[in-house]
């Protein structure tokens, strides 16, 4: 268990994109695990780097830009010294030092220092009017100069360089691109893109000198010209360096953690020393650094996941594209477009509406793509060429987008930007384009699961997911990194195992066929992955009116007993919470006998298992042991199985409450419940929790004032200690909460998803919210527990050993003596 | 093979579901689909000898609950990518009746 008095120390160097992206991921995941401390140069909370160009154009404000203000790292208690810049990281004591020479201590730090633009090593760099383009400081400086001055020279033709040279332009300044190669943006475009954009940028007004070397900046107390290799000068009143980005990682370095080209770090976002993580441009992870914020979202939610110590995520690297922001210009480009032996490219050119799209293939695989003037399916490219979707059958239309195939598999890519703002993007929720653009616009979000948040749009159906994730893609550009997509439940259909639950709740569907039909199923009956899941979900979402459909059961919890390798079943009635009597004994190995059970064994849930019986003897069996009073251990069941105790305060010298007894209640009152996959519980008398409580699905720990309780812990395939939930003072308040908490992962949890596994997905700070800290909606999901408790509890091997049921599932239908 | 053998009536086996014809050559799993079509099929898994009847069934294939795979009714052939036959036997319906032929050599297990 951890501590909870002294937490550990987490600290943070660098306040920007990637280090805050961390903190916000780790703070859903583990929100009080650590004592948060950031660091960071600038005098600002969080903000948006990206949006720096649109600033700069005049476009947004800096207000607008920001994503974290002071506040928020108030509310999360999370103490930020901004505008300190810290000089040195000691390792051996473990603590950084800031350049006012203050020491901080830590136990995990994280280094997110971004990275800095490169200035050329030309005579006259240190002039004033001479500056990089990375964050306010700099924009504001060249706003500044905007208005005092006329003449501005960018060196470098890429993506920053264009969008500071569009951005001084609009401000009214003179612009001339210097450019070393005669191609702009050479490291995203091919020749004829390169050309297309210098065409309409020359149009608006700027001017290039290109292929041009940059010899010397001149001047005297600011800088006033510059001068290149053939011997020609420009004026310049302002020289911006927009050549390049060099990750910063000189801290690190000096504290003598392993660098290259940036600071390496492993698949787990490791640097050399296992308390060291590092995210961002600073870090050079598979020999390859990143300069675009998809990749450091990435990285950021893998280094979240081990800090909250899940460690189970890694980074394996990530694609990316790239839009530029220049308002009125639409390019896009992905992947890797060097023209190769092996690869083949499919070129579409259309002077007259400046339209130009190359698509490179290899092995029948989209590896990049270069569009420019009409850039709408550039998502739908990237997701194929991060997907590695196989598209030779759709090779002949693949140029002209996903609105020309037809059936092309993607759902309503149709041009969004080309919609105007009244097209309505969401049937369900009447949501139209121009809402979403605006609530994105201003609430600066970024995520699909922000604007379903924010505008409801994609919250029903959710089969205008597809272009709601354009709307976004298109509103913020290479700002968007698209969210994975959504897992369809099986194979049988698209829709993802929300959207079922969502659609039964409110289509009131109650039968499996209903749901096909009304879902669009793929397939006749489904499949053996999807129909004991909708059976689940029916019987969760209808308790008493749904009729459980036998046939969509696993074999298991249809015959009630597990199936064994050879065709024979296993056999294990409950034992309340562990306990068993001398005549419960005495039945079970008379049963053992009378039908010469092979193998009789103790479990680890503690009950007893018999293993290798036939098919036709369970019905026997279980009327033998029913007689005894036993009922159906459900060890064959996607529902709760055994609730484990240790002897507590009755027995032993250390019990603080009475555990085993605890531990039947629990057991008594939520047997039979079926639940998304299997549920164990344990309840152990004192911490030292003989039950091992803390690796079940919930877990108890009893102690002298109380009660704890924990859940989503496994030890099964995976190996995962508990989250501590709350602590409460009483047996039924215990009973309140770990009902509730089992009720909400029987209506949230996706078929077969473990609790932790729902845990991570959802959030522990969500599930707390409903469960612990709103009174009123524990009560509402325990009376819905309860109530469903009525229509389970019956002890199915009762109902079949001596009422019937089923009887045809257990006789051959016909014995034949063959000639 | 065997002449035609009535081995019961329809509604004896559940929809989408199977029940088990036993010969001293090995048991014969005999399906049920949703549009009431039989099949027979020896009830062994070409994969693990898993019992096909108590697989789940869906169309017409049948999933064998040890491993998964997923095997034609009528032809008794595992879905690609896994690789198996089961051998086959002919079934068939009339007035309410199922009808078994077995074919000798198949159910020797
Ligand atoms: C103008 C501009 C436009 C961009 N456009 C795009 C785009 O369209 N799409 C895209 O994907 N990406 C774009 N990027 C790149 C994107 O902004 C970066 O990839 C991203 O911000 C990197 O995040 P980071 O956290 O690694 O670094 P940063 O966001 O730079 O954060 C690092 C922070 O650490 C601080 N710091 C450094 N050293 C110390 C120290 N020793 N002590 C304390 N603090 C320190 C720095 O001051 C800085 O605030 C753009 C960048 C710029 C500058
Ligand atoms: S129909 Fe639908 S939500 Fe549904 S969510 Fe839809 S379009 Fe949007
Ligand atoms: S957990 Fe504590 S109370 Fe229970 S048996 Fe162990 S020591 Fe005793």
């Amino acid at each position: 268990m951890l501590d909870k008095v002294t937490k550990q120390k987490l600290v943070v160097i660098g306040n920007g994109m990637a280090g805050i992206r961390t903190v916000e991921a780790l703070l859903e995941r583990a929100p009080d695990l650590y004592d948060i401390t950031v660091f960071g140069s600038e005098p600002y909370g969080n903000y948006n780097r990206i949006l720096l160009s649109p600033v700069l154009a005049g476009e947004k404000t800096v207000d607008d830009i920001m994503l974290n203000t002071v506040d928020w790292y108030e509310d999360n208690n999370i103490t930020l010294r901004k505008g300190e810049t810290i000089s040195m990281i000691d390792r051996r004591t473990c603590e950084v030092v800031t350049d006012a020479g203050d020491r901080v201590p830590y136990d995990r730090l994280l280094i997110a220092t971004g990275s800095n633009p490169i200035m050329l090593p030309l005579p006259g760099k240190d002039l004033p009017g001479v500056i990089g383009f990375r964050d306010i400081y700099d924009v504001d400086r060249m706003i500044k100069a905007s208005t005092d001055y006329r003449n501005a020279v960018v060196i470098g033709g890429g993506l920053l360089g264009l969008e500071a040279a569009n951005g001084l332009m609009k401000r009214g300044m003179n612009v001339t691109v210097v450019h070393l190669l005669d191609t702009l943006m050479e490291r995203q475009l091919d020749p004829v893109a390169g050309g297309l954009l210098r065409k309409s940028l020359e149009e608006r007004g700027m001017v290039f000198k290109m292929p041009a070397q940059t010899q010397a900046i001149l001047g005297e107390d600011r800088v006033t010209g510059v001068r290149f290799g053939d011997g020609t000068e420009l004026p310049a009143d302002l020289v911006v360096m927009a050549v390049g980005i060099r990750p910063n990682f000189e801290l690190a370095k000096k504290a003598g953690l392993y660098c290259e080209r940036g600071i390496v770090v492993s698949d787990t976002m490791q640097t050399y020393d296992g308390r060291i993580y590092a995210v961002g441009e600073c870090v050079q992870h598979r020999r390859q650094t990143y300069g675009l914020v998809a990749p450091l979202f990435d990285q950021a939610k893998v280094c979240a996941n081990h800090l909250a110590m899940k460690g189970f995520a890694t980074y394996d690297g990530s694609v990316t594209s790239t839009k530029l922001k220049v308002t009125g210009i639409d390019l896009f480009s992905a992947g890797d477009f060097a023209p190769g032996p092996d690869k083949e490219e499919i070129v579409l050119q259309d002077a007259n509406r400046g339209v130009y799209k190359r698509i490179i293939l290899k092995d029948k695989k989209i590896v990049g793509a270069v569009l420019y003037g009409d850039t709408i399916d550039g998502p739908w490219y990237f997701q194929h060429l991060r997907d590695g979707t196989d598209v030779s059958h759709m090779r002949e239309r693949l140029v002209f987008g996903a609105a020309n195939l037809g059936d092309g598999g993607v759902n309503g890519q149709n041009s969004v930007a080309a919609m105007s703002d009244e097209t309505e993007i969401c049937g369900c929720n009447g949501v139209c384009k121009g809402a979403i653009v605006k609530a994105i616009s201003e609430k600066k979000l970024f995520t699909l699961d922000d604007v379903r948040a924010h505008t409801k749009a994609s919250s029903s159906c959710g089969s205008c997911t597809g272009l709601v994730e354009q709307v976004l893609a298109f509103t913020l550009g290479g700002d968007y990194s698209a969210a994975p997509k959504v897992k369809p439940l099986c194979k049988c259909t698209d829709h993802s195992h929300d959207d079922v639950r969502r659609v039964i709740v409110e289509q009131q569907l109650k039968t499996i066929p209903a749901v096909m039909r009304f879902m669009e199923w793929k397939t006749l009956n489904g499949c053996h992955s999807c129909r004991p899941a909708l059976n689940y979900y029916l019987l969760a979402t209808w308790p008493g009116e749904y009729r459980d459909d036998q046939q969509s059961r696993f074999i298991n919890e249809r015959v009630h007993a597990n199936i064994q390798k050879d065709g024979t079943y296993s056999v294990v009635p409950r034992m309340w919470g562990g306990v068993t009597t001398p005549g419960e004994l005495r039945a079970i190995a008379d049963v053992a006998e009378k039908f010469n059970i092979p193998t009789v064994k103790v479990t680890g849930g503690q009950r007893i298992d018999l293993l290798g019986v036939k098919k036709e003897d369970l019905p026997a069996v279980w009327a033998d042991l029913n007689d005894a009073g036993m009922v159906s251990g459900h060890a064959y069941a996607k529902g709760l199985r055994t609730v484990k105790t240790c002897v507590g305060s009755e027995w032993c010298r250390f019990g603080t409450q009475d555990s085993t007894g605890l531990g039947v209640k629990l057991e008594k009152f939520m047997w039979g419940s079926w639940t998304p996959a299997k549920v164990k519980l344990g309840v152990s008398g004192c911490p030292r929790n003989c039950a091992e409580a803390t690796c079940k699905d919930v877990g108890v720990v009893c102690v002298d004032s109380g009660y704890e309780i924990h859940f989503a812990g496994a030890a099964g395939l995976h190996i995962k200690g508990t989250e501590f939930l709350t602590k409460v003072e009483t047996e039924d308040e215990t009973l309140e909460v770990i009902v509730a908490l089992t009720q909400l992962y029987r209506e949230e949890g996706w078929y077969l998803e473990r609790m932790y596994k729902w845990c991570d997905r959802v959030g522990l700070e969500q599930i707390r919210k409903r469960v612990v800290d709103d009174i009123a909606n524990r009560k509402a999901l325990f009376a819905r527990f309860a109530h469903s408790q009525q229509f389970a509890q019956t002890d199915p091997w009762a109902e079949r050993a001596s009422r019937g049921v089923d009887r045809n599932e257990f006789a051959p239908l016909a014995e034949l003596e063959l000639a | 093979m065997t002449g035609w053998i009535e081995i019961g009536a329809l509604d004896d086996i559940p929809r989408l579901g199977s029940r088990v014809v036993r010969t001293p050559a090995g048991n014969i799993a005999v399906f049920r689909t949703e549009s009431d079509e039989v099949f027979a099929l020896d009830d062994r898994c070409p994969h693990k000898g898993g019992p096909l009847s108590q697989g789940i069934v869906h169309n017409k294939r049948v999933t064998c609950p040890l491993h998964n795979f997923v095997i034609e009714l009528a032809s008794g052939q595992a879905v690609a990518p896994d690789e198996g036959c089961t051998h086959t036997h002919l079934a068939k319906v009339e007035n309410g009746v199922v009808w078994l032929s077995v074919r000798q050599a198949a159910a020797v297990s």
